[in-house]
């Protein structure tokens, strides 16, 4: 199986999680929670209560991958699983395989949902997804960053089939539905991307044509 | 003043380059690394230093006086070394404070500015918040970092600033961590210091405030800070709010032991 996103990847984090936590110790307590969270309630005075509920405080998940700095022991992996695998949307055709010229250019842009005073986005501006920040993706965009794997050829091993399609679509839909505490955006599941741009952004992996996989 | 501005004009070269680059062309860095050296002597920030200076000894203000006088931790004027070992703990204020919330104290004390007025447009290029911290900071190059946050308020603003480092929210889940977390990252072609070690976190705040040759502005940390959280997608902290000075608390003491060389020249 050579998606490392699948169970392989869980159990390393796993291992590097528990001797992480034994070595240092360092999570948080309720009473240092306690504190930061009136830190920020004094800091980010001019934001509207519904910037708050959506960019500041935490859900479930972010709340675990904080106070385990992104190395959840094993019964919160579980959860987080648990959590994450609940809810898929899934495009209203069914098509998982979407448009790769229209996943090219989600991978290409970080534009979008900057918010504030100083330089905010126009309202209504179109989010781009920004895979070049962390993957290198086509051979030709040499301006790719590596906070993740490369996924170059990415379509190649194991084709389109249906079974990868959606394996890939639900990896970027939530990629902690299959590494805990990935530090990958959960791109679908934070309604950043829609159902429909999932899908055009696993074209642009698995397709054939894209230039992923020239 | 004639080496300024040639001084000035290499920079625009410089602007101009990144400006077009678009895409980070690596060329990009290694014209940064050229020009680094050949500002060093000359760092366009030396403007705003000049013009920190001026402001430092000029009256103004209700009061109209100066701020020779202000107390940026080693006692009423003392300049030399200050900057390198804030943030720390004030008794006068009871609050843990940064150089730029520190100066901001000193304009309301000593000249009698309203907190409003005292920080109108600091994040405007070339504010008079820019210039005094500039050159606050530059009276302390070549003194070395010493922030050991052994004061309780400090130690607890200190838990405060890792814990915070740490945190992710927003709708893309992102943390300080996620791009500063891990060695020899980049994001795009951009490279990101891993502020959670040592060696990471001497490298940057060694150079801060900063030239910033994309922009052709001087950052302090706090405009620096609030622009990557502007990139977390979150809403903008406050100006000078705990937020953004318990994450300099945790990153100085990082990064303490190292020379202070601001102000630093970057991207
Ligand atoms: C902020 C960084 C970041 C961004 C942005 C990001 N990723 Fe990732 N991605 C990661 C990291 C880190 C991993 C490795 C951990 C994991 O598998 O979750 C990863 C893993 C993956 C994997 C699994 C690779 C494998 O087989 O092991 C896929 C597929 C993937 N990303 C696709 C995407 C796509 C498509 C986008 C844009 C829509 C994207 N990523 C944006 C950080 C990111
Ligand atoms: C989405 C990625 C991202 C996140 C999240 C992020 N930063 Fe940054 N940060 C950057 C980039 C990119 C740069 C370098 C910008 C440049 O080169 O112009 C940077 C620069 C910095 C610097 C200056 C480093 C130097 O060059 O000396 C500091 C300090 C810093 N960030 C701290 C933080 C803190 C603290 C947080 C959390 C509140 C944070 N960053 C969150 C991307 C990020």
């Amino acid at each position: 199986m050579r998606y490392s996103f699948l169970a392989g990847i869980v159990s390393i984090g796993l291992v590097v999680g528990s001797a992480y936590l034994l070595a240092t110790g360092a999570v948080a307590d309720d009473a240092l929670d306690a504190t930061v969270n009136k830190v920020m309630r004094d800091s980010f005075t001019g934001a509207s209560p519904e910037q708050w509920a959506s960019r500041i405080e935490q859900d479930e998940v972010q709340a675990y991958c904080s106070r385990f700095r992104n190395s959840p022991p094993p019964e919160i992996v579980e959860r987080i699983l648990e959590l994450s695998n609940k809810e898929f949307r899934y495009p209203l055709d069914g098509k998982l395989l979407g448009d790769w010229r229209k996943g090219e250019k989600l991978a290409s842009s970080g534009r979008g949902g900057h918010i504030g005073t100083i330089r905010p986005d126009p309202p209504g501006r179109k989010r781009g997804a920004n895979c070049y920040a962390c993957h290198a993706l086509a051979r030709s965009e040499l301006s790719a960053g590596n906070l993740g794997p490369s996924l170059t050829d990415y379509g190649k091993q194991d084709g389109n089939s249906p079974a990868t399609i959606k394996l890939v679509y639900q990896k970027i839909y939530n990629a902690q539905a299959f590494y805990p505490c990935s530090q990958m955006p959960r791109f679908g599941h934070n309604q950043w991307l829609t159902p429909e741009e999932v899908a055009d952004a696993v074209a642009f992996l698995l397709d054939p044509h894209s230039p992923v996989n020239q | 003043m004639r080496s300024r501005a040639v001084v000035l004009c290499v920079a625009a070269v410089v602007l101009g380059i990144c400006a077009s680059a678009g895409g980070y062309a690596q060329t990009t860095m290694d014209e940064i690394m050229r020009y680094r050296e050949m500002l060093k002597e000359a760092n366009p920030a030396e403007l705003l230093e000049l013009e920190g200076e001026e402001l430092w000894a000029t009256p103004a203000g209700p009061n109209n006086a100066t701020l020779e006088a202000c107390d940026l931790g080693l006692g009423p004027g003392v300049l030399k070394g200050a900057y390198a070992r804030l943030p720390r703990y004030f008794p006068d204020t009871d609050k843990v404070q940064d150089a730029e919330s520190r100066i901001v104290t000193c304009m309301m004390q000593l000249q009698g500015f309203t907190r409003k007025d005292a920080i109108r447009g600091w994040h405007k290029p070339g504010s008079k918040n820019e210039a005094l911290v500039t050159f606050v900071a530059t009276q302390s190059r070549g003194d070395v970092i010493d922030v050991p946050a052994t004061h309780p308020r400090e130690a607890e603003m200190h838990r405060v600033g890792q814990e915070l480092f740490y945190r992710r929210s927003g709708p893309l889940d992102f943390a300080c961590s996620t791009c500063h977390g891990l060695d020899d990252r980049r994001i795009r072609l951009q490279e990101l210091p891993n502020l959670s070690t040592k060696e990471g976190a001497q490298t940057s705040m060694s150079q801060w405030p900063a030239y910033r040759v994309s922009q052709g502005v001087v950052w302090t940390m706090q405009r620096r800070l609030i622009d990557c959280i502007r990139q977390m997608r979150w809403p903008e902290p406050e100006f000078l709010s705990d937020t953004v000075v318990a994450l300099q608390v945790y990153m100085q003491n990082n990064a303490s032991g190292v020379v202070l060389e601001a102000p630093g020249i970057k991207r």
